[in-house]
């Protein structure tokens, strides 16, 4: 059995014009230590997906097995990069990160809770902005923050749900590559949700394409037989990354024009 | 910076300049008796500038009367916060407890203080308490119905951080709710102090207890008129000042 499970995957709102079938059974595995993407069009509940695996809110059909102990609710062992950043504006860097620290370590000495906190923190290069407030931050340190705070709990599985798309071309690129760093360093379990096919084949293993909804499902893992240490430079001459591109751009394209 | 000046001092002061000329012809034209601003500023002269003198239970400086209100108000203002603002979070927290004193919130809320100051006589027989109970259900419906918005418009990300980090209620309440929810709480209690202030003179009109209030009604029922112009021109300056020194507590808890 995959360290993570998603076993036909159901979830409907209900809407004034009726029940609306976001996912209509969305099967997913995840390896420990493995880095995957799902990758859709706005709006194909991706968001849903990634609620549903943090334990948010509760499927209508389906499994979802970490570790082999089922999701029931939310949980530390599954931490969450949300889209919006959703820092606490009341708290520092520090306050933000030892929140988290200070809540998944409850027995632990403060001085070791404080160390963890700044090994986070520096991780995400952010030192010297460490008693800064979130507002006082740019988008993209902001964004920082929020890794920083969904490692720092120490997850078996970090959940990012289109973390870089209110971040400029720029910054985003830079985010993505830190993000490579820190993978390589850590090794973490981590589920990256966007719409950007690059941004998703330079970080991903694995990819699963998302079906546009209602009823979305995933289309069949896409490896990506790109070597690591990934470099952003050249990687779009290697052959390995326009095959993978091309399988991710065609299933999605077919699977808008066949709705 | 000559902007900025003419702007912030010399266009105040010409407004102020047109409120007192208008005062001079309606005193002079239609209302004899009214004071002009002159002969206000005469007959109130050792009020002001000697604030603090005492000559008998209703005859002292204008600054001792100030501080009786102030004093006053600022009791039936803490009463009205320590009231309010629990039973906002409340509202805004337990759908219960919504349904159950919601309604309860809204038809108490437009009632006024001459509606309550009599029957707060009938509860504590005395006039200060009366009037303190009277200022604190006045004032204290603005702290509860922002308290209780503030609770309900938190951002649902910082709940599902609360929950992923599966804090306690309590850590939940003193790490999430509360802190989001204070920008909201102070511009309630700013709102709550303004109508505090509002409701003394009419607390004092009605107890005859000595104050600002107090004094206006009795200097009216003594003929004296310009003290009432005396009387509303502080009111209207320590209201002013009050608001604006909570508009700064305000400005500094959203800055957060």
């Amino acid at each position: 059995m995959a360290y993570l499970e998603v076993r036909d995957l159901k979830k409907c709102y209900r809407t004034r014009n009726g029940p609306t079938a976001v996912l209509g059974g969305v099967d997913l595995t995840l390896e420990e230590g493995e880095f995957v993407a799902v990758v859709g069009y706005s709006g194909s509940g991706k968001t849903t997906l990634v609620s549903l695996i943090a334990g948010l809110i509760a499927p209508d059909r389906g499994e979802i097995l970490l570790d082999g102990v089922p999701v029931t609710g939310p949980g530390p062992e599954r931490g969450i990069v949300f889209q919006q950043y959703s820092l606490l504006p009341w708290l520092s860097v520090r306050g933000n990160v030892a929140l988290a620290v200070d809540a998944v370590n409850p027995g632990m000495p403060a001085s070791a809770r404080r160390r963890i906190t700044d090994e986070f923190i520096a991780l995400v290069n952010l030192t010297p902005a460490a008693w800064k407030r979130p507002r006082e931050l740019s988008g993209g340190m902001r964004q920082r923050v929020a890794v920083a705070r969904g490692l720092a709990m120490r997850p078996k599985l970090l959940l990012m749900d289109e973390p870089f798309s209110a971040l400029d071309a720029l910054t985003r690129a830079t985010l993505q590559d830190e993000l490579l760093r820190i993978w390589a360093e850590r090794r973490s379990t981590m589920m990256l949700i966007t719409n950007d096919v690059d941004e998703a084949i330079l970080l991903a293993d694995r990819i699963y394409p998302m079906t546009p909804g209602p009823d979305a499902v995933l289309g069949p893992a896409i490896e990506v037989g790109l070597p690591r240490p990934r470099q952003r430079r050249h990687m779009s001459l290697e052959p390995a990354y326009q095959k993978a591109r091309q399988a991710l751009v065609e299933f999605l394209r077919a699977a808008r024009t066949t709705r | 910076m000559r902007l900025d000046l003419s702007q912030k001092v010399i266009l105040p002061l010409l407004g102020a300049a047109c409120v007192l000329t208008i005062w001079s012809i309606v005193s002079v034209t239609v209302a004899p008796d009214l004071p002009s601003p002159g002969r206000t500023w005469r007959e109130s002269q050792r009020y002001v500038l000697e604030p603090f003198f005492k000559d008998g239970e209703m005859n002292q400086g204008i600054g001792r009367l100030a501080s009786y209100s102030l004093v006053r108000v600022g009791k039936g203002f803490a009463l009205a916060l320590a009231i309010g603002t629990p039973i906002g979070f409340l509202l805004g927290l337990s759908r219960r407890f919504h349904q159950s004193f919601d309604p309860i919130v809204q038809f108490m809320r437009p009632i006024s203080p001459l509606a309550w100051l009599p029957l707060g006589l009938v509860i504590f027989q005395k006039s200060e308490p009366a009037a303190v109970f009277t200022i604190a259900l006045c004032a204290m419906w603005p702290t509860v119905i922002n308290t209780a918005v503030g609770v309900r418009s938190i951002n649902p990300d910082y709940l599902n951080v609360g929950r992923v980090l599966k804090l306690s209620r309590f850590r939940t309440l003193t790490r999430i709710v509360i802190p989001a929810t204070l920008p909201y709480v102070f511009t309630g209690y700013r709102l709550s102090l303004g109508l505090a202030w509002l409701v003394i003179v009419a607390a004092e009109m009605l107890t005859g207890t000595p104050g600002v209030g107090g004094f206006l009604w009795q200097e009216y029922n003594s003929l004296v008129y310009s003290h009432i112009i005396l009387s509303v021109i502080t009111i209207g300056a320590i209201g002013f000042v009050l608001d604006r020194l909570m508009g700064l507590v305000e400005a500094r808890v959203r800055l957060n």
